[in-house]
């Protein structure tokens, strides 16, 4: 049955693929006409992209957006964000619902190589980490043979989960929930000692518990999981935008171009600061956008340090250390090519 | 031989009438009673109080952020700071009062329903089902008479919830009734057309059919042909709803008797006004139960839509709770949906035995 299932989901996105390969061409033509961009995010994870009171949208994926719209349109908010769940999030792409999809999708080779679609690049480097009881006195994960773990049902998590523990010859009992809210009760309630979630979660899902500081999280991450925005195949010139304009947000932190001084850098004298804000060169209009495209995203959104800072960094409830997220030059992944 | 002087009637004697007797027939008339009685008793001195203190007494309900939730009890500010988040969605702040507006037209309707004697009932009701939905459509989405357009997709919330769930129940039942008149009908093409729709309907699970309409028929329509989510989600509940409703109203035509089909026919009624005037009236009175049954089960069932992105008043709950600024308040948001959803089902269950009162005019016993 699951083999029949994945066969005809084979076959339908290979038509959905040759379908909107013919039309998908100018993505930006149609943005423009539209006035607006629509991008695809999630039905609600912390940092990422969740509703607040108002029902505005906030997040680093969210953000991620808000840039592109920027840059394009010249203004963050001509935004239409739709929630989409996990199953639905490439479909909606493929079929041209969206223009673009930024909702923490981990970038794989089977999703960029057979699903029609391109990674614009990484906007959160992610992993899956562990939360201990401290009564356990456990320091590594490589002490939790026999652990009773608490997982959500049906994601990468447990499949990582059952590598790491079959590669280092441990054993572990399951206890599985449906969602993340049931699987910290699980945890509060003593029914595991460990949970495994995504470490971009751990920080906030500890926040949550009756008593944080009896538990801690673990320094190991046992998958990679660099997460991104998505465009549609075969528009090069849509997926050059997106992925520039990521680039561009990182090397503006990496320059100390920020949205308080953006106004002031356009005087600066350093020539990739006068390259990037479009006051020397074409950059922009290479790209088919104004010379004032990544201007708009930095001033309007910031560069990408204050994207960080501002949804999941260390002052925000999730308190993520930059780690694996900080600049190249500063301990971390995060590397643009030049702007030149 | 003295006067005659009306004595007062003995009052009845204090064992079989009063709160004495009521409590000695229902509570302790027998051992096993009076075991299950104490039983209760304890139950409700063990659980009523911790209860009611942490929904009520102890619970916090002045503030606005986290840090007003310092009591032991229930964090009900977080309900209320996001109450407009469940109640609108996404639905623009300035354009608000155009659903507050749409939430009183559907009131109007409906309060006198449950109103005996309430003057032009009959005609608020047909109203209700016929012109309220096309009022409220161009009010909620815009874009003619000077209101501003609102995209379906920033709908949310109760809002989204109650547009389902009406918009299904008001359509369901006629299509309904038309396929159930479809299936007992004589003409073989008819019958057949209806027999497949319904069975083709009511063989798949609803999930189904709403993952279909949603990532399965964009892939499928030309470029450009991409109609709303919300109005593929409503075709799907309605088509979906139809086909369960015709099984009702079949139930009910069966139970008429062969007598008044052929009274009918005796008569001279053709066969629309025959259905019309003497069958119909009497099958959909007799599965009244049935019709509302189905109508509160699509009502709980419209939380589906979560699963195609669409923010009803459940998923809009649950997107709140995954909010890190709040740690811990998913009891308060999954009590809060509930008891909306309670207060329409339960309401619909009064509106419908009301009803059944009312109409009742021979098979009770």
């Amino acid at each position: 049955m699951k083999k029949t299932m994945s066969v005809l989901t084979g076959a339908l996105v290979a038509t959905a693929v040759t379908a909107g390969a013919a039309s998908a061409a100018d993505t930006l033509e149609t943005v423009k006409a539209r006035g607006e961009l629509i991008c695809g995010v999630s039905t609600g994870l912390p940092g990422f992209s969740l509703p607040d009171e108002k029902g505005n949208w906030t997040g680093l994926d969210v953000d991620t957006c808000r840039g592109v719209a920027a840059a394009v349109l010249g203004d963050a908010t001509k935004v239409k964000f739709i929630p989409l769940t996990a199953k639905e999030r490439f479909t909606a792409l493929q079929s041209g619902e969206i223009d673009m999809l930024s909702r923490n999708t981990t970038w794989t080779h089977t999703r960029d190589t057979s699903l029609g679609l391109n990674f614009a690049g990484v906007n959160f480097y992610d992993g899956q980490g562990f939360l201990v009881q401290k009564e356990l006195g456990v320091k590594s994960a490589t002490e939790l043979d026999g652990a009773s773990v608490c997982i959500q049902s049906g994601t990468t998590t447990e499949l990582n989960l059952a590598d790491y523990f079959k590669a280092n010859n441990m054993s572990f009992s399951p206890v599985v929930y449906d969602t993340s809210d049931q699987t910290v009760q699980g945890f509060a309630a003593g029914r595991c000692d460990i949970l495994t979630s995504d470490t971009s979660q751990l920080a906030a899902l500890r926040s949550k518990l009756d008593n944080p500081d009896a538990a801690e999280i673990l320094p190991e991450v046992i998958s990679k999981e660099p997460l991104g925005p998505v465009v549609r195949q075969a528009d090069d010139v849509w997926f050059n935008i997106v992925k520039w304009t990521l680039f561009a947000q990182l090397n503006a932190e990496e320059l100390g171009v920020t949205s308080a001084n953006a106004d002031d850098m356009l005087k600066s004298e350093n020539a990739s600061i006068q390259r990037l804000l479009g006051t020397n060169g074409d950059l922009g209009e290479k790209l088919g956008l104004g010379s004032n495209w990544a201007y708009n995203a930095i001033k309007q959104v910031g560069n990408y340090g204050e994207m960080f800072e501002r949804n999941v960094g260390p002052k925000t409830p999730l308190q993520i250390p930059r780690g694996a997220n900080a600049l190249w030059n500063k301990g971390g992944f995060m590397y643009a090519p030049p702007v030149r | 031989m003295g006067k005659y002087v009306e004595k007062e009637a003995l009052p009845p004697p204090v064992s079989t009438t009063g709160p004495v007797a009521w409590v000695r027939q229902n509570l302790v008339s027998t051992p096993l009673n009076t075991v299950l009685t104490l039983f209760a008793l304890y139950l409700i001195w063990e659980l009523l109080p911790p209860i009611l203190n942490w929904a009520f007494f102890e619970a916090n309900f002045i503030g606005d952020d986290v840090s007003a939730c310092s009591g032991a009890g229930a964090c009900w500010v977080f309900i209320k700071t996001r109450l407009g988040f469940f109640t609108y969605g996404f639905y623009p702040d300035p354009e608000r009062w155009r659903v507050d507006i749409s939430f009183l037209l559907l009131a109007l309707v409906i309060v006198p329903q449950f109103i005996k004697g309430f003057p032009y009932k009959a005609w608020i009701g047909v109203a209700g089902l016929t012109i309220l939905p096309v009022i409220v459509g161009i009010l909620l989405v815009g874009g003619m008479f000077g209101l501003n357009h609102v995209e379906t997709h920033q709908w949310g919330g109760l809002m989204l919830t109650l547009v389902l769930s009406y918009v299904g129940i008001v359509a369901a039942l006629p299509f309904g009734v038309i396929l159930a008149l479809g299936r007992r009908s004589e003409m073989p093409t008819v019958r057949l057309v209806c027999v497949a729709f319904i069975e083709l309907w009511r063989g798949v699970p609803l999930i189904s059919v709403l993952f279909m309409a949603s990532v399965m028929l964009p892939l499928f329509l030309p470029e450009g042909w991409d109609f709303e989510k919300l109005l593929r989600a409503l075709i799907g509940i309605t088509m979906f709803q139809s086909a369960y409703m015709a099984e009702v109203i079949r139930g009910g035509l069966q139970a008429i008797p062969k007598g008044q089909f052929e009274a009918a026919a005796a008569l001279g009624l053709g066969y629309w006004r025959s259905m019309g005037l003497i069958i119909l009236p009497q099958a959909l009175k007799l599965v009244i139960p049935g019709i509302v049954n189905t109508f509160i089960a699509l009502f709980k069932d419209t939380t589906l839509v979560l699963i195609i992105g669409l923010l009803d008043i459940l998923a809009t709950v649950q997107s709140s709770i995954v909010d890190p600024k709040w740690g811990g308040v998913a009891t308060e948001g999954y009590i809060f949906a509930a008891f909306c959803f309670w207060v329409f089902c339960f309401g619909m269950s009064r509106y419908s035995q009301a009803l059944e009162r009312k109409l009742h005019t021979g098979h009770k016993r």
